[in-house]
């Protein structure tokens, strides 16, 4: 039997799979955009949380996945759900991207021009919302679009857990020593890593400010 | 804007040092009245203190010693949004915002000041004729004018709420100098119908003498002379002599070419 025979056969659950990995993937990244990106501006108004949070971020980044998986699930609420917990390490591995380049972004904005609105009376909050995030986007976008096709990778790592998605695919085909069923979980996964990452490659360009 | 009494000068420096880390001293001891309607041209070469002095106003800085009075009020006493929108500002990078057109660069200040639409879309229309641009420029963005139009649309910019003092950090200088001779003899008019308070930093000589009322010599931080343009000409202090040399050395040197 050939993987494209496996596919059709098992189409059902290849969309099913598929369907939850892109609930991982989503809110997840969802969930790390809300967190990062006020992180991210934080630290550019108050220099002195800049080493502690990125540290932070950084170490969590180096922490190995299915560790991170394990270390959460005594978590209460979070724990009682393996899609949950699934989802909440996700945002964790994603909060680097997301703070890092919405602090660059900000902090790569033009001088001249945040001290020309500073010079015209601009209020912080209008400076931010008016002139430095619309400046930023597309360099926070680039942020999305790392830790999206990240995120896609890790989420097959969360079948380990029984949190569903296309890692099902991988681990059962690992168990049962069979490349077509691997195959079935990892080409899906890499066909929505690559689309992830042209889809937003396309918006970051078109948000470039020149 | 202003509710200050006439008699009382618009801006005032009184004994005003600027320190950076408690140690450089980037001003010092500084005194000068800038009178309503009359034109201040700072004039110094690069770290002698013009844009410092220029900031201070707008309470980009805050003075160290002393105290910087804006129609009789310390720059620290006054709620500094509403001190800044009273106050014009014009850069030598322009500080046009690249993501909005030249209607909404030119409009920021009435719209944050929440002006009806209709109003603010009439002003823009009045400052773009007052500035001798085009109307069909409106829709376009900065990167699309050259750096004559983008300098004028800064000063429009800094007209737009119509503000009685405005301050001016090289606007021209990153011009060429058929462009910046344009703009400076426009200028000059624009000023004398305007009569804002107007205090232009420039380490341009002739620009000095072209559109000072008054000009205050700025050297490494402390002030040297402030002299009306006649008296600079004719002054024996030895800085001031200095820069006139500077100046007239290039035109005989060209007056020598022309006759070789």
């Amino acid at each position: 039997m050939n993987f494209w025979h496996f596919m059709v056969q098992n189409r059902s659950q290849v969309v099913e799979l598929t369907a939850e990995h892109l609930w991982l993937v989503g809110a997840s990244t969802v969930l790390a955009v809300l967190i990062g990106v006020p992180l991210g501006i934080l630290i550019t108004r108050y220099p002195r949380l800049n080493k502690p949070v990125l540290g932070s971020a950084n170490i969590i980044q180096t922490i190995p996945s299915l560790a991170l998986f394990g270390f959460l699930l005594p978590a209460p609420w979070i724990g009682e759900r393996a899609d949950r917990l699934a989802i909440l390490a996700l945002t964790l591995y994603a909060l680097l991207p997301m703070i890092r380049n919405t602090y660059t972004g900000i902090t790569g904005v033009d001088h001249a021009v945040v001290e020309a609105g500073r010079g015209m009376g601009m209020t912080d909050r209008q400076l931010l919302f008016q002139v430095e995030l619309p400046l930023a986007l597309s360099v926070i976008i680039a942020g999305i679009r790392v830790a999206t096709v990240i995120s896609v990778g890790l989420a097959t790592i969360a079948a380990a857990i029984g949190a569903g998605g296309l890692g099902e695919f991988i681990f059962r085909g690992l168990a049962m020593v069979n490349n077509q069923v691997i195959l079935a979980g990892a080409v899906p996964a890499a066909l929505l890593a690559i689309l992830a990452d042209f889809g937003f490659g396309l918006l970051e360009k078109r948000l470039q400010p020149h | 804007m202003s509710s200050a009494p006439a008699n009382v000068a618009a801006i005032n420096f009184r004994q005003v040092s600027f320190r950076i880390n408690g140690t450089h001293e980037l001003l010092r001891e500084l005194n000068l009245q800038v009178e309503r309607g009359e034109t201040l041209v700072l004039l110094g070469r690069s770290g002698s203190g013009k844009t410092t002095t220029l900031k201070l106003i707008n309470r980009l800085l805050q003075p160290s010693d002393g105290e910087v009075r804006v129609d009789g009020r310390p720059t620290t006493d006054w709620d500094v949004i509403r001190l800044r929108r009273m106050i014009g500002y014009v850069i030598q990078d322009v500080g046009l915002f690249p993501h909005f057109t030249v209607e909404r660069n030119i409009g920021l200040v009435p719209r944050i000041e929440s002006w009806p639409a209709e109003r603010t879309k009439q002003r823009v229309d009045e400052l773009l004729l007052l500035v001798g641009l085009d109307s069909q420029i409106a829709s376009r963005y900065p990167r699309e004018l050259s750096g004559g139009q983008r300098q004028r649309v800064g000063v429009a910019r800094a007209l737009a709420a119509d503000p009685p003092i405005l301050l001016m950090d090289e606007p021209f200088g990153a011009l060429d100098p058929i462009t910046r001779a344009e703009l400076q003899r426009e200028f000059a008019l624009l000023q004398e119908r305007l009569h804002k308070t107007v205090v232009f930093v420039t380490h341009d000589m002739r620009e000095a003498l072209l559109l000072g009322s008054r000009i205050a010599l700025l050297e490494a931080g402390s002030l040297v002379a402030v002299h009306t343009p006649e008296e600079f000409v004719q002054s024996k202090e030895p800085l001031v002599q200095a820069y006139m040399e500077a100046f007239q050395t290039g035109v005989q040197v060209s007056r020598r070419r022309e006759v070789v």
